[in-house]
C-alpha cells in the first residue's frame, strides 16, 4: 500500500495546483462554476489525504516495518495505542497529520461559507490551497511517509519512551489544529484585502474558526505542559523552550485578533491593526512549524536537523513581505469609520490589552531567537533562560490579568466615573480583603510579588463574579426565573460575552496556579537507601522498598514512598524509571536492555492545596559489572551457537536464558538495593493550574457554540420590527 | 490492486471536482450581491451591538440617560443600513 500512499500525495499535490488555478480563473472571470469547482478541489484533496493518512495509521497499527517510517518509530512492543500515536511522532507523519488536518478545516470552512463571503472565498481557498501544495510538497518529495526500505526488519526502533504519555494522543494534533486553523483567518484576511472587501463580513465568517484555532491551539499548549510535569521528570510544566515559546506566540497575538476584531464588528475601527495581527498569527504560526522541524534552535520537542528549513523560510519570508505589501496598498481602504470616543471605554481597554499582548509577544520572540541574533552579532550563540523571560513577562501578566477583570466592567464607548466607580467598588473591597488575608498565611510574605499577583486575581475573579451576578439578576428581573435557571439562560443567550467572562476567570485561575506553584515551591534532591526518610516543606517522604518489573517492552526500575505529616499517613506513591532496549549491539546482548532510551513516571499525589511530586532515578553503576559479565558470557555462548550451526530451539533458549538473566540482574535493584537518587518537590496550588485551563476551556466552547437558532430568530426579529417601527416614524 | 485503487480515487476526484463545470453555463457573480452580504453583516453586527448596550444598561454599566442615547445611535445607524440594503434590493419601506 506505500505505493498507493505515494501515489496519493502526488494526486493531492495535482489537485491543490488545480484548485489554485481554478479559483483564481473564476473569481477574475466572477464564474461561479470555477469557484464551485475549486472549493470542490479541497474537498477532494480532504478525501485523498484522509485515504492517504488511514493508510499509514494501518501500517503503524499492522507493524509493517517495510515502511521506513513505522521501522524508525514502532515495534511490535509498543502498546496499540501508541502505535496509533506514533504515526506524527516522526517528521514526514506529522507534516502529513497537518495538511490533512488543514484540508479538513478548510473544507469545513469552505462549506459553512459557500452562500457568503462569495467574492473572498476563491482568494481564500487559493491562499489555502497554497499551504497545502507547499505542506504536499514537503512530504512528497522531503520527507515521504510512504519511503519504503529495500529489506524490512523484523523488529523496530519502538517509539521514543518520553512520546509514551496519553497526552501524545491528543497534544500533536490540537498544536497543528490550532495553527491550520488560523490559517483559515489568514485566508480569509488576504482574500478581503485583495478584493478590498475590508467590512464586518469577513470578520463574521471567519471569526469562529479564529477561536477554535485559538482554543485548540491552548488546549496544544495544556496538555504539552501537562506532558512536560509527569512524564520529563523535572517537575516543571514550563520552561520557555524554543517549541514552548513558538506556540505560544501565535497564541498571543490571536488572544488579541478575537478581542480587537470586536471593535471592528463594532465601531468600524482598527482594520489596519486587525489585519496585521491576523496575517501575523497565520504566519507566526508557520514560524512555529518551523521551529519544530527545521533544528535550527536547540530543543526537546524538536525534530532535530532536516532540510525543510529553507522551504519554510521562503514561506515565512512570502508571507510576510505580502502581507506588508498588501496591507500598505490598501491602507485607504483601511481607514477606521469612527475615532475613540474615550479612554473610559471598552475599546482603550481592548487596545491596551491588545499593545501587553503584543509585548509579550516581542519578548517571548527576541528571548527564543536571541541565540540566533547573539550569533549573528558576537559569533557566539549564547541562550537566555527562564529568570530572563520572568523578568519581563512577570509584569505584562500582572497588567493582562487586571484587564481581563477591568475590561467587562466598562461599557462600549464611554463610561462616566460616577459608573466605574460603582461597578469597581466591590472588585476593590475583595482585593483589599485579599492584601490583608494573603500576608496571613504562613510564609507567605516571602514572596511578594507572588502576594500581590494573588491580589490581582482576586480583584479579577470579584470583576466576573459581579458581572455573573448582576446578569442573573437583570434576567432574574425580566424573566422571573430562578436564579441558577436564570444564570444558564443568560449565558445560552449571550454566548460570546458570557464564554469570554468565563475564559477570563479561567486564564486567571490558572495564573493564580501559575505564580503560586512557581514561587512558593520546595524541592529537594536527595539520594535514599531503602527505610531511610527526607523532609520536604513539612512532610515526612520516607522510601519504602524497591521495585523492579522487567518486561519485553521495558525494564522498570521503581520506588514505593510514604508520604506523611506531623505522624499522620498522607500519600503512598509509586514512581519508576523505565528503561527500553537500545537496538546498538555494540552495547552486549544484556548490556542492551540497561541503555537504551529511558523515561519516568512520576509518583504524584496532586491535591488542591499542593501537589506532591516525586521521581526516582536509579543509579544503575552497581549492576554494570553484572551486566558486563553476563554480556561476556553469552557472547560466549551466541559464538559457540553459532560456529556449531546451532538449531533454532538452541537459540531459543539462549534467548529465554538471557531474559531470566536480564530479570535477575533488574531484581537485583530489589534484593541488593542501594541507594537511589530522589527529585522531591511540594508545590502548593500546582492542581489549579489544570482547573484554569478547563475553565478556560469551557468558557472558550462556550463562545464558540453556536446560539441556538431559534433564539437567533427571535432576537433578530424583535430588533428588526423595533428598528422598522423608528423607520416608520422617522 | 494499488494501480486499480489509485485509477478510482483519480476518477472520484475528477467527477467531484468536475461537477460545477458539467452542470451548464456559469453563472456570473453581481456587485450587488456582495454589498447585500456585507451590508448584511453589518447589520447583524449593529443589532447585536444594540443588545449589548441593553444588557449593559441592565447590568448597570450604563445609566439610563447614557443608554438612551446610546440606543438612539444604534438604531439610527441600523436605520442607515437597512435603507441602504432596501435600496439595493429595489424595495423600498420593507425593512427586517
Amino acid at each position: 500500500m506505500a505505493t498507493v500512499g505515494r501515489a496519493l500525495l502526488l494526486l493531492g499535490l495535482a489537485v491543490a495546483f488545480y484548485g489554485i488555478a481554478a479559483s483564481v480563473w473564476g473569481a477574475l472571470r466572477r464564474d461561479r462554476r470555477w469557484v464551485d469547482s475549486g472549493r470542490r478541489s479541497v474537498y477532494a484533496l480532504a478525501g485523498v489525504l484522509t485515504l492517504a493518512f488511514a493508510i499509514l495509521e494501518a501500517a503503524f497499527l499492522r507493524s509493517d516495518f517495510s515502511f521506513a517510517v513505522v521501522a524508525s518509530h514502532s515495534s511490535t512492543t509498543t502498546p496499540a495505542f501508541y502505535k496509533a500515536t506514533a504515526a506524527w511522532s516522526s517528521q514526514e507523519g506529522s507534516l502529513l497529520l497537518w495538511v490533512w488536518l488543514l484540508s479538513l478545516w478548510s473544507s469545513l470552512v469552505l462549506a459553512l461559507t459557500r452562500r457568503h463571503v462569495r467574492e473572498i472565498a476563491p482568494v481564500a481557498t487559493a491562499v489555502l490551497l497554497g499551504f497545502g501544495a507547499f505542506f504536499l510538497g514537503l512530504t512528497a518529495f522531503l520527507a515521504n511517509p510512504f519511503d519504503t526500505l529495500a529489506a524490512a526488519p523484523g523488529e523496530g526502533a519502538g517509539l521514543n519512551p518520553l512520546l509514551r504519555h496519553p497526552s501524545m494522543m491528543f497534544h500533536p494534533p490540537m498544536l497543528y489544529s490550532g495553527y491550520t486553523l488560523f490559517s483559515i483567518p489568514f485566508a480569509f484576511a488576504v482574500g478581503a484585502l485583495v478584493t478590498r472587501r475590508l467590512n464586518a463580513e469577513w470578520l463574521l465568517a471567519t471569526r469562529r474558526f479564529a477561536l477554535a484555532a485559538w482554543l485548540c491551539l491552548g488546549i496544544g499548549i495544556v496538555l504539552g505542559a501537562r506532558w512536560s510535569y509527569t512524564e520529563l521528570g523535572w517537575g516543571g510544566y514550563w520552561a520557555w523552550d524554543p517549541v514552548e515559546n513558538a506556540s505560544l506566540m501565535p497564541w498571543l497575538i490571536g488572544t488579541a485578533f478575537i478581542h480587537s476584531i470586536m471593535i471592528q464588528e463594532k465601531r468600524g475601527m482598527l482594520k489596519v491593526w486587525n489585519a496585521s495581527l491576523v496575517l501575523a498569527t497565520g504566519t507566526l504560526a508557520i514560524l512555529g512549524t518551523f521551529l519544530v522541524r527545521s533544528g535550527i534552535l536547540d530543543s526537546i520537542h524538536a525534530f532535530g536537523a532536516s532540510t525543510l528549513g529553507v522551504p519554510f523560510l521562503v514561506l515565512i519570508g512570502t508571507m510576510t513581505i505580502g502581507s506588508v505589501a498588501l496591507v500598505t496598498a490598501r491602507r485607504g481602504d483601511l481607514r477606521s469609520e469612527h475615532r475613540l470616543d474615550s479612554l473610559l471605554s471598552r475599546e482603550a481597554v481592548f487596545l491596551l490589552q491588545n499593545l501587553i499582548l503584543v509585548a509579550l509577544c516581542f519578548v517571548i520572540f527576541w528571548g527564543t531567537f536571541f541565540p540566533l541574533i547573539s550569533e549573528a552579532v558576537t559569533g557566539t550563540r549564547t541562550s537566555v533562560g527562564p529568570p530572563w523571560f520572568d523578568r519581563y513577562t512577570v509584569p505584562l501578566a500582572f497588567a493582562l490579568v487586571a484587564l481581563a477583570g477591568l475590561g467587562p466592567l466598562i461599557p462600549w464607548r464611554r463610561t462616566t466615573l460616577a459608573a466605574a466607580r460603582r461597578n469597581l467598588a466591590f472588585p476593590l473591597l475583595v482585593a483589599l480583603a485579599a492584601l490583608v488575608a494573603l500576608p496571613l498565611v504562613p510564609g507567605a510574605r516571602a514572596q511578594p510579588t507572588a502576594l500581590a499577583f494573588m491580589v490581582v486575581v482576586a480583584f479579577t475573579l470579584a470583576c466576573i463574579g459581579q458581572e455573573l451576578w448582576r446578569g442573573t439578576r437583570a434576567r432574574q428581573a425580566v424573566a422571573r426565573e430562578p436564579a441558577p435557571v436564570a444564570l444558564v439562560a443568560l449565558v445560552r443567550r449571550n454566548r460570546r460575552r458570557y464564554g469570554g467572562y468565563v475564559v477570563h476567570a479561567g486564564f486567571a485561575v490558572l495564573l493564580l496556579g501559575v505564580a503560586a506553584s512557581s514561587s512558593f515551591q520546595h524541592a529537594r534532591d536527595v539520594s535514599l537507601k531503602p527505610g531511610q526518610s527526607a523532609r520536604v516543606d513539612g512532610f515526612q517522604i520516607r522510601y519504602v522498598r524497591a521495585t523492579a518489573h522487567p518486561a519485553a517492552e521495558k525494564i522498570s526500575l521503581g520506588a514505593v514512598l510514604d508520604v506523611s505529616k506531623d505522624g499522620r499517613h498522607v500519600a503512598t506513591l509509586h514512581t519508576t524509571r523505565g528503561f527500553y532496549p537500545a537496538l546498538d549491539p555494540s552495547l552486549g546482548i544484556v548490556g542492551r536492555f540497561f541503555n537504551g532510551e529511558a523515561e519516568s513516571e512520576v509518583g504524584l499525589r496532586a491535591g488542591l492545596g499542593r501537589d506532591i511530586w516525586t521521581v526516582i532515578n536509579p543509579d544503575l553503576r552497581p549492576l554494570q559489572p553484572v551486566i558486563d559479565e553476563g554480556n561476556r558470557r553469552f557472547r560466549t555462548a551466541m559464538t559457540a551457537l553459532l560456529r556449531g550451526r546451532g538449531d533454532r530451539r538452541a537459540v531459543a533458549q539462549l534467548f529465554a536464558l538471557r531474559d531470566a538473566a536480564v530479570a535477575g540482574v533488574a531484581r537485583r535493584f530489589v534484593t541488593r538495593p542501594w541507594p537511589a537518587t530522589f527529585r522531591l518537590i511540594v508545590s502548593p496550588l500546582a492542581t489549579w493550574i489544570w482547573i484554569g485551563a478547563i475553565i478556560t476551556a469551557l468558557g472558550g466552547l462556550i463562545a464558540l457554540w453556536p446560539a441556538p437558532a431559534t433564539a437567533r430568530r427571535r432576537v433578530t426579529a424583535g430588533y428588526a420590527a423595533r428598528v422598522a417601527r423608528e423607520l416608520a416614524r422617522s | 490492486m494499488d494501480l486499480l485503487i489509485v485509477l478510482l480515487v483519480v476518477l472520484a476526484v475528477v467527477v467531484l471536482v468536475s461537477a460545477p463545470l458539467r452542470a451548464g453555463r456559469g453563472r456570473t457573480e453581481g456587485e450587488e450581491a456582495s454589498e447585500v452580504a456585507e451590508l448584511e453583516a453589518a447589520k447583524e453586527a449593529k443589532y447585536r451591538e444594540i443588545r449589548d448596550a441593553e444588557l449593559d444598561y441592565r447590568t448597570g454599566k450604563l445609566s439610563a440617560e447614557d443608554h438612551a442615547a446610546l440606543d438612539r445611535t444604534l438604531r439610527a445607524e441600523a436605520i442607515a443600513l437597512l435603507r441602504r440594503l432596501d435600496a439595493l434590493r429595489g424595495r423600498p419601506g420593507e425593512v427586517g
